[in-house]
């Protein structure tokens, strides 16, 4: 399991990685028909070609994004429709509706912020120029997934 | 079955393709599928198309889908259709909220096909 300790600064978060994971396996598993897995520690994080990102407000605050190459979000997108992809919009809209349903998935999950945690419609960007910086500088969590042998990177940044 | 129209209600176009395949999946007939990205066009649609089912999103931009419920039941037309919801938002609170705001059904994403089945068949005066 790529476990990175160094990212989880408080301590009753710590147990939300296995909650993140399982939210995106039951995700894929059912809207896109294909298991994922934890990538090992050894295997590489994804080029981040396509960064789709859902905000939360109230009870958690904070950012979930979704990264991967544009290969494995038109895969993703191919999956989800049984085609080939009419355009890139197309892809984006399929790889924003994953990440929203990841993080409804992962709050609906935990116990406590029953309708006090609201997410935003979500936002992708495409393109590999570009950095990505959060103004919730609190922890973070990170699940590097292997769809198809290729990585997806799902992490949550929250304010602290 | 008799062929029926739906009103899919979500701001993503592969959504609404997903819950268009659902329902055919579950072995309703469609005569035909009418899509709005937002409840403000749904509004229009329902008034404009003579709608059998709707499908509604919570999450989206213009108009969410609660308010879309609460305002498609001052709308003649919309009168007696049911809605059911098709949304990440799975909280009780969610829940409670779509309901007394007059939807018939609340599914969860991610959902499957027999979810689909089992919450719209009913609405349609069929078993699931």
């Amino acid at each position: 399991m790529n476990t990175d300790a160094s990212l989880v600064t408080r301590s009753h978060e710590e147990n939300w990685l296995p909650i993140l994971e399982l939210a995106v396996e039951e995700v894929f598993e059912i809207m896109v028909g294909c298991r994922v897995k934890v990538a090992e520690q050894s295997e590489h994080k994804p080029n981040e070609e396509f960064t789709a990102m859902v905000g939360l407000a109230g009870a958690m605050c904070g950012i979930l994004t979704v990264r991967c190459d544009a290969q494995t979000a038109g895969e993703v997108d191919k999956r989800m429709l049984g085609d080939t992809a009419d355009s890139q919009q197309q892809v984006a809209d399929a790889l924003g509706e994953i990440c929203n349903m990841i993080a409804g998935n992962f709050k609906n999950k935990l116990t406590g912020t029953d309708g006090r945690c609201m997410l935003s419609v979500p936002t992708v960007i495409s393109g590999g120029e570009y950095s990505f910086h959060s103004l919730a500088e609190g922890t973070s969590l990170e699940a590097v997934m292997l769809f198809e042998g290729a990585p997806i990177a799902v992490r949550l940044q929250l304010e602290s | 079955m008799a062929r029926i129209t739906a009103l899919i209600v979500d701001d993503s176009s592969v959504m609404r393709k997903i819950v268009e395949r659902s329902l055919r999946q579950a072995g309703i007939e469609l005569e035909k599928v009418v899509e709005a990205s937002n409840g403000a066009e749904a509004l229009v649609a329902v008034q404009s198309n003579k709608v059998d089912l709707i499908l509604c999103d919570i999450n989206m931009p213009v108009m969410d889908g609660l308010e879309f419920v609460r305002q498609a039941a001052t709308v003649e037309s919309a009168k007696g259709i049911p809605i059911v919801m098709i949304t990440t938002e799975g909280s009780e609170t969610h829940v409670v909220q779509a309901l007394t705001a007059g939807a018939r059904g609340y599914i969860r994403k991610p959902f499957t096909p027999d979810q689909v089945k089992e919450h719209v068949l009913p609405l349609l005066g069929k078993k699931p």
